[in-house]
């Protein structure tokens, strides 16, 4: 298989542009978070108004956008944390 | 070590979370209570929604409290910590967080205490959206999160 399927979840400002708080996306094998951020911000709308360099948990953890992608990984992005 | 940490939709108990961390090796005890504002930035607001990543939050929340009960030299005691945040709807003056450092002396607990409130503020997945009294609302900007 070249292709893989991750798991996408967007959270609080960051749901409400796309207008949904999860998706499935696929992305050939080896693509990274950048290029999986890259790919739904090309589906314009709120996709768009995402930011181009968010920062993202890769399977509940913190991760660099360069993290390289593997099917089945779930990637959240992030909007700015404000708990407390 | 008494580590405890929950990510709940219940209203928090202080005093139950305090608790927590009573033992008779502990000299003093920080309790930490973060509290829903009737005002931000001068907008009269009627309420929060709080909303967590709440697998990752309670991971995280666990290693926060492990980091901060490390800072302890071994010689100064064993401490302990006990941690509550909440979400979904909460309502001015509702308790959001709870914090509660426990130690032998007193410097390691206020210590304790106010590293983990900033680790939460700085680190922990999880967003506030303010409700005003007009009837609208906004996520409010909080602190970039590392990236990776």
């Amino acid at each position: 298989m070249d292709t893989i399927r991750v798991r996408l979840l967007l959270f609080a400002h960051y749901r409400d542009l796309a207008g949904t708080g999860e998706r499935t996306i696929e992305l050939p094998r080896g693509s990274t978070a950048r290029q999986l951020v890259d790919r739904v911000r090309a589906d314009g709308g709120g996709w768009a108004r995402l930011p181009a360099a968010p920062a993202i948990a890769l399977n509940e953890a913190f991760a660099p956008l360069a993290a390289t992608l593997s099917d089945g990984d779930e990637v959240a992005l992030l909007p700015p944390v404000a708990g407390g | 070590m008494i580590i405890h940490t929950r990510i709940t939709r219940d209203p928090l108990d202080p005093r139950a979370i305090l608790q927590q961390v009573e033992r008779p090796s502990v000299g003093a005890a920080v309790l930490f209570v973060g509290l829903v504002r009737d005002l931000n930035e001068g907008r009269p607001v009627s309420g929060l929604r709080y909303e967590a990543y709440a697998p990752m939050a309670e991971k995280l929340l666990r290693e926060i409290a492990e980091a901060a009960a490390a800072r302890v030299p071994a010689e100064r005691g064993v401490p302990g910590v006990a941690i509550e945040h909440r979400v979904g709807e909460l309502a001015v003056g509702d308790a959001s967080v709870v914090i509660a450092f426990a130690s032998p002396h007193r410097a390691e607990a206020f210590d304790g205490c106010r590293y983990l409130i900033e680790e939460i503020k700085a680190r922990l997945p999880i967003w506030k959206e303010e409700q005003y009294a007009d009837g609208r609302t906004e996520w409010l900007d909080g602190a970039a999160p590392p990236q990776g």
